[in-house]
């Protein structure tokens, strides 16, 4: 496993820049079939709104797997990634039309930890609410 | 209608073990739009220093729950399933998941409470080989909306 980014060249603070990851209905029924979350509120309209939803709205953990795409993008290699959690703090409405939903994901290294390891605070954004909070990445730097 | 608070602490082993796939891993990875090779090319994945394609982080989401998902059915429980979203969730790695590998997971309802109006119930899954080789621990918060009313 050697992630790409060296421990000796991070700083606590530095910024990874903000990605869009686009989220349409198409993304949510493959989710829905490689995960096996058939929940109809995620693809059905009519029952999202027979049970007090706004529309369809994305799987967290959907929203989940664009950050973590976020971090192995940055790290270099999936296998660094060796702790990583969430809270779904809003969720990601998804439309029935061409652009559906964008999700915006940026970090920051928050700490530095031993054994090269560096903690990675995310935000991700969706209609300008925070859709996850409390969302950290430990990754294994080389 | 409130959780039967009876459920914490109780454990569940998977039925089966689940069988890793190169072609499951490209599945989710495409399904996550994830282009990354590691998950689909072995060459690019030994050149990053792995024997073979690497599962993504949040991959353990499409077993580890089987055999929490016999808890959450249970009428006794009383779970609304309509009612249902995503919590929190957190994935803890001793090392990456490969095709090949055959996993277990052994689930434990480790808390229900209250939170406002809304039911919430974690499950924290303990995922090993069939061997006994400790993989990955994942921990998945539930909230049933309304359910504490």
């Amino acid at each position: 496993m050697t992630a790409t980014v060296k421990y000796d060249e991070v700083e606590v603070g530095q910024q990874i820049p903000a990605v869009d990851y686009p989220a349409r209905r198409l993304n949510l029924v493959m989710y829905a079939g490689a995960s096996g979350d058939f929940n109809q509120i995620h693809w059905n309209e009519r029952f999202a709104k027979t049970v007090g939803l706004p529309d369809v709205i994305a799987h967290g953990m959907f929203t989940m797997a664009q950050a973590g795409r976020f971090v192995t993008d940055w790290a270099g290699d999936p296998g660094a990634v060796v702790d990583y959690g969430v809270r779904f703090s809003s969720m990601v409405v998804v439309p029935d039309d061409d652009q559906g939903a964008t999700i915006t994901v940026s970090g920051v290294v928050e700490e530095k930890l031993e054994d090269k390891r560096v903690v990675i605070a995310l935000v991700a954004k969706s209609a300008d609410a925070n859709v996850l909070s409390k969302a950290r990445a430990v990754v294994q730097l080389s | 209608m409130a959780l039967n608070r009876d459920f914490v602490g109780r454990s569940y082993a998977s039925a089966a073990p689940y069988e890793v796939s190169r072609v499951k891993i490209r599945e989710f990875a495409a399904a996550i739009g994830d282009h990354n090779p590691i998950y689909r090319d072995r060459d690019a994945a030994q050149a990053a220093g792995h024997p073979d394609v690497v599962a993504p982080p949040t991959f353990p989401i499409v077993f580890s729950l089987q055999s929490g998902g016999e808890a959450l059915a249970d009428p006794e429980l009383g779970l609304n399933f309509a009612m249902v979203v995503h919590g929190e969730q957190r994935f803890e790695y001793t090392r990456p998941i490969y095709p090949g590998d055959e996993l277990v997971t052994r689930s434990t309802i480790t808390d229900i409470r209250s939170a406002g109006r809304n039911e919430l119930l974690t499950i924290k899954s303990e995922v090993s080989t069939v061997a006994g080789e400790p993989v990955c621990t994942t921990y998945n918060t539930i909230v049933e909306r309304g359910g504490a009313v």
